[in-house]
């Protein structure tokens, strides 16, 4: 793909800048500059807290901000209820990371849609993420009413329509168009196999800029997919991150691959584990493995590290695994990434306790 | 009437010869159809619609019938209403994420294209139209198809 002619700068993260995106580019935001540019990407999934509390969610964007291009916020995944993206993506954009909105078809319909999609990009959010959603069944509340409205591909083409023609799908105008890098998502570990290359050939009609997949346990199955992928040209148009992510034990690999739907493990990965002495260091050794083979895969532009509550992890693997070679952050070696963390979590804390210090006298009403 | 669904799926083609020339009838029924007034046409019409489409596809009546385009498999009996399916939660046997005792409905669409040709499940369904739910899809087609070919 070709470079824009004018480059944004080197630490752009996508907050609100106004003014159309440079030549080529679809947002101001990070990660599609540096997909743009031809570097491997990193995206990683932040684990949505279960509280009101702004700091759990900065805390938690802390340990992965120093390795990754952007934060995927995401919207009750699995159909369990959590701080919502739209939420999280406000505070994150607040401290100036750059986060991808995920919207779900399952919970909101047409109107919330459009209407939520404005709101993120007047905050700033350069890229979004489009899912039809998991059913409501398998998460902790299954007697929510599914709205499925639109499913990703009409979402897609709204949303691209919004940004391109500056019109809502009612036809009614936009002052402002949102700036935003589309994404969807893809699952080549699931059947009909060959049917998944197409699958992704309608998102990129329907307007998906770059697609980030479910877990990738199975290389033998993504390189099946890929050369499908690559002969039909697919790579050319949009930008393609494989997810990857540790498992905490054989135990947890067991339990996903029988109940989050979707997720393709094989039998040889969890007996890997269960041979291990400490499984949970095998778990991120694989995963580093993971995304070294990935990488060597033609018409790969990145990976997306989803380690659910292991997020302590994404920075060792992301190093380890190479992934950031040739960037400036690699550079700085994994000691130097940690002390960046803690200097981070350092001002997180002092703001956090600035914070509360401030809104004591305020409880007192005279 | 799952049977007679899959058995439909399996004939895709020859199902989808036969829409197309009964859509053809339709149309040229248009002037008929607007002496009479299409709204009272509609739920006459709407019931046979209905009772014929239940049976062989388990029709969920969205007003807008994209079956030609999903191998004769109604995308409505997608528990997702997934228009441009499958979705990625499809189970290692091609089951259904949220029905596991039913296959997934792309996954046969897959199928019932594989008879009918890949170009029509490669187009992609625009966003449905809700207002439509419980309407005839035969008079839509019948009023857009006769006006579009006036307009020509
Ligand atoms: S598995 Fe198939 S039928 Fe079931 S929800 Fe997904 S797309 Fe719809």
């Amino acid at each position: 793909m070709s470079a824009a002619a004018t480059p944004p700068p080197e630490d752009l993260f996508g907050y609100a800048i106004p003014g159309p995106p440079p030549a080529g580019y679809r947002s101001h935001g990070r990660l599609e500059h540096v997909l743009r540019t031809g570097r491997f990407a990193v995206t990683a999934e932040l684990n949505p807290p279960d509280s009101a509390d702004p700091w759990e969610v900065y805390e938690r964007a802390a340990v992965l901000s120093e390795v990754v291009d952007a934060i995927n916020a995401t919207d009750a995944s699995g159909a369990n209820v959590h701080m919502s993206s739209v939420g999280i993506c406000a505070l994150l954009t607040r401290d100036d990371l750059a986060p991808v909105l995920q919207v779900s078809c399952r919970d909101r319909n047409r109107i919330a849609i459009q209407g939520d999609v404005l709101g993120a990009a007047a905050m700033g959010v350069a890229n979004v993420l489009c899912l039809s959603g998991d059913s409501v069944g398998v998460g902790d509340q299954p007697e929510a009413k599914p709205v499925f409205d639109f499913d990703c591909m009409s979402a897609l083409e709204t949303l691209r329509m919004m940004r391109d023609e500056a019109k809502f799908l009612s036809g009614r105008k936009l002052t402002e168009a949102p700036k935003i890098f589309l994404g969807a998502a893809i699952n080549p570990f699931v059947p009909p196999y060959d049917f998944r290359p197409r699958r992704l050939a309608k998102k990129i009609a329907a307007g998906a800029d770059f697609v980030q997949s479910n877990y990738c346990f199975d290389i033998d199955i993504l390189r099946e997919y890929m050369k499908r992928v690559v002969d039909m040209g697919l790579h050319e148009t949009c930008f393609i991150l494989i997810g990857v992510g540790p498992l905490a034990s054989p135990k947890a690999g067991r339990w996903i691959r029988a109940n989050v739907p979707g997720v393709h493990i094989p039998d040889a990965v969890i007996e890997r584990l269960e041979a291990a002495e400490k499984p949970k260091n095998e778990s991120k050794k694989m995963t580093v493995e993971f995304i070294q083979q990935i990488r060597e895969i033609e018409g790969i532009h990145g990976v997306h590290v989803m380690a659910y509550r292991q997020e302590e992890m994404v920075a060792d693997i992301v190093i380890e695994s190479g992934a950031l070679d040739g960037r400036k952050k690699a550079q700085i070696g994994i000691a130097g990434l940690r002390a960046q963390q803690e200097r981070r979590m350092e001002s997180i804390r002092k703001r956090r306790a600035a914070a509360e210090a401030q809104a004591k006298p305020s409880t007192k009403v005279d | 009437m799952y049977a007679v669904r899959k058995w439909s799926v399996t004939h895709a083609r020859g199902l989808n010869r036969f829409y197309t020339l009964f859509e053809k009838a339709v149309v040229g029924f248009a002037p008929l159809f607007r002496a009479i007034g299409y709204d009272r046409l509609e739920r006459p019409v709407a019931a046979v619609e209905h009772g014929e489409k239940s049976l062989l596809i388990d029709c969920q009546m969205c007003g807008q019938c994209a079956l030609s385009s999903t191998g004769m498999s109604c995308p409505m009996n997608c528990p997702k209403s997934i228009r441009n399916g499958p979705c990625g939660g499809v189970r290692p046997n091609g089951m259904c994420e949220v029905k596991p005792e039913m296959r997934c409905v792309w996954v046969e669409a897959w199928r019932g294209a594989g008879t009918m040709g890949e170009a029509p499940i490669m187009e992609v369904q625009p966003a449905i139209d809700q207002s439509l739910k419980g309407r005839s899809s035969w008079l839509k087609v019948a009023r857009e198809k006769s006006a579009a070919g006036e307009a020509e």
